[in-house]
């Protein structure tokens, strides 16, 4: 306890409601790496959501909807895919539209949801584990989601670091005309990782309406995919860094009730307002340390490809 | 944003019209609602749509109603209501403390249409107000939460620090406090009247400080989910009975009766004596009440409630009966003085006792 807070439930608290961002963010950072910016990220999660809570209330299954939210999200991902890459669509515009089509789509496939109780997704047990003191509530007492965006992001950190494949990735995402020149196929590479993607986003868009509410209400991810893209700029792309913003963009949001129920007397528009500041604060440092060094985003970002130019 | 809905009932209208029907003596009176929600929020705003449906069911073709849902508090209010009046509906509800002054602007607008403004206070020719006594509700659910909460910690999660919400503050504190002395209240203000998300994690974080009762002044049912989640917590229906959650979390409900409050009102437009007024229903005239006291309640305790609901209603008890002090210790009511209703309306402190600070 100190100042009349938790630290331990707070921790455990900002893990769980962090984890929706936490999936988006790892997700996007694979397709920004590709050099491929999806804006489209908000589209994608709310897409999740509506796909998942569906697919479980329908199936009786939580794990068939987490399946179905992550099925939905690299659909419309695949559109993304197909417009941008094939179609040489602008990345910025398409994304933009996939939001206002994920959430128009989502509310039309909601309607006879709302009201809705999911079937619950139950915590894993560790056993006496979960009885340590601090260390039980913090590690061993979420739901299987929690620990698998943990491993998510530690699986995409080694794929980019160590693995051939994730060179071959990053190369596309750096100089895509090099790595077609070298025979490497610079659409299927951006096709899997947008795929890869809006499959995570999905995922983050049903654990909200699966487990963080559980409940389907239109519009319900309320922004949660801008802070995604945002903190993928926060972690200047390194996995690693995207779990830290994460937790401390829901660090801060969990903080913020707890304070209020412990009894403070606190500004809640500054302290919700404040990972903003941090991220654009980190966004003036690392512009001015990569001043002369090199710049901390994929050199193709954004860029379109075509074999013939 | 929905409003495949409203458009269909408009295009019905407006195929109907065109259709040229037999002619009637005169045509059906539309009324326009809008909702803060959607109306799927199985709380505040799926009970004024039910309140909707009931003017239907009782004039049927009489009248041709129509909404627009999930309308933000604010200019696009405006937008929305005067939408509704060139959509030629002669009767507009307004259902959320928000659409205030939108609907005081666009009655002055459309002198020839009428409005009707939910926990509003602003009125005019053409524009009168209706409420209900909530905190009469927040009384029994003080009553009831005092009596069987083992933490001694109520949780309260509050929308926006305005009057309606304090006085359910206020009136739940008062009567938990009056049978369970060692009662403390922590409030956790959402700033929103509806979204799960953040509803859910107010609900979360109460739960972490150890409150094993959490009232809700929002309009989702997120919080009681949550409460579910977490065994041994109890709440209340908020607006709408919420009976998906029985018998436990939810103990209890208050549940907004709007249905007779519309109807009479359709009833006077029909006749032609409608004259803007303000409305301040409670448990006694029925726009309150009191949804199913569950087993989960022991008996002696749900003999309480009800005894309570009984005076309450009857009028022989008033929630807020002196003596009351103000937070800061100064008098507000004297032995067995209780405030009018315009002190009620304006009441923006809480009372003593409550450790919150209220936010400026």
């Amino acid at each position: 306890m100190i100042g009349g807070i938790d630290i331990v439930t707070l921790v455990a608290a900002l893990m769980a409601a962090s984890t929706p961002v936490l999936l988006a963010a790892t997700g996007e950072l694979v397709a920004e790496k590709a050099g491929v910016l999806n804006l489209g990220v908000e589209g994608m999660m709310i897409l999740g959501a509506v796909a998942g809570f569906a697919t479980a209330v329908t199936t009786g299954s939580p794990v068939l909807g987490f399946l179905g939210g992550a099925l939905a999200g690299a659909v419309l991902a695949g559109l993304f895919a197909l417009l941008t890459q094939f179609l040489l669509s602008n990345q910025t515009a398409t994304g933009l539209a996939l939001t206002l089509f994920g959430l128009g789509l989502s509310a039309l496939f909601g309607k006879g949801f709302e009201g809705v109780r999911p079937p619950p997704t139950p915590k894993l047990d560790f056993g006496p584990l979960s009885d340590l003191p601090v260390l039980g509530p913090i590690l061993f007492h979420h739901d299987w989601i929690v620990y698998l965006s943990l491993l998510l992001v530690l699986a995409t950190w080694a794929f980019l670091k160590f693995s051939r494949a994730g060179l071959v990735l990053r190369a596309v995402g750096e100089n895509d005309d090099a790595a077609h020149a070298l025979g490497y196929r610079v659409i299927a590479v951006r096709f899997a990782a947008l795929a890869f993607g809006g499959a995570l986003a999905g995922l983050g868009g049903a654990y909200l309406s699966l487990v963080r509410v559980p409940q389907w209400t239109e519009g319900m991810t309320a922004g949660a995919g801008w802070i995604a893209l945002a903190i993928v700029v926060f972690a200047s792309w390194k996995p690693e860094r995207v779990l830290i913003g994460a937790y401390l963009f829901g660090g801060i949001t969990a903080l913020q009730l707890q304070l209020q129920a412990a009894g403070y007397a606190i500004p809640v528009h500054l302290l919700s307002m404040a990972p903003y500041v941090i991220t654009v604060l980190v966004l003036v440092i690392l512009s001015a340390t990569h001043r002369h060094g090199a710049p901390a985003a994929p050199a193709a970002l954004g860029r379109s490809f075509h074999a013939s130019s | 944003m929905d409003r495949r809905s409203f458009l269909k009932t408009t295009a019905a209208t407006a195929t109907l019209a065109t259709l040229g029907l037999p002619a009637r003596a005169a045509d059906p009176l539309k009324i326009g609602f809008i909702y803060v929600g959607p109306v799927g929020d199985m709380g505040w705003s799926y009970q004024h749509d039910v309140a909707r449906r009931a003017i239907e069911a009782e004039y049927g073709d009489k009248v041709v109603t129509s909404f627009i849902e999930n309308v933000p508090e604010g200019p696009d209010a405006e937008r929305a209501l005067t939408q509704l009046a060139l959509e030629g509906n002669q009767l507009i509800f307004a259902t959320s403390f928000g659409f205030m002054d939108a609907a005081v602007n666009v009655a002055s607008k459309f002198p020839n249409v009428k409005f009707e403004h939910a926990t509003g206070y602003k009125r005019a020719e053409n524009l009168g107000t209706y409420d209900a006594r909530f905190y009469e509700g927040r009384a029994i659910q003080g009553t009831i939460a005092g009596r069987m909460t083992k933490t001694n910690k109520i949780g309260y999660i509050g929308s926006f620090p305005i009057p309606e919400v304090i006085q359910g503050i206020n009136a739940a504190f008062i009567h938990a406090k009056k049978v369970n002395p060692d009662v403390e209240i922590k409030v956790v203000w959402a700033y929103t009247w509806f979204d799960p998300a953040k509803e859910a994690d107010a609900a979360a974080a109460l739960i972490a400080e150890g409150c094993d009762f959490v009232l809700q002044h929002t309009d989702s049912t997120a919080p009681q989910a949550k409460a579910q989640e977490a065994g041994n917590v109890y709440t209340f229906g908020q607006a709408s009975d919420m009976e998906a959650f029985k018998p436990a979390p939810r103990v209890a409900s208050t549940i907004d009766n709007w249905a007779p409050y519309y109807v009479e009102r359709t009833k006077a437009m029909l006749e032609g004596s409608w004259t803007a007024d303000a409305t301040w229903g409670g448990i006694g005239s029925g726009m309150v009440k009191i949804g199913e006291i569950t087993d989960a309640v022991p008996a002696e305790v749900k003999a309480e409630a009800e005894n309570l609901i009984e005076m309450i209603g009857s009028g022989e008890y008033h929630p807020f009966t002196g003596p009351l002090n103000k937070q800061d210790g100064s008098v507000w009511l004297a032995e067995g003085e209780t405030p009018d209703d315009g002190q009620l309306a304006g009441l923006n402190f809480y009372v003593e006792g409550i450790s919150a600070e209220m936010p400026k």
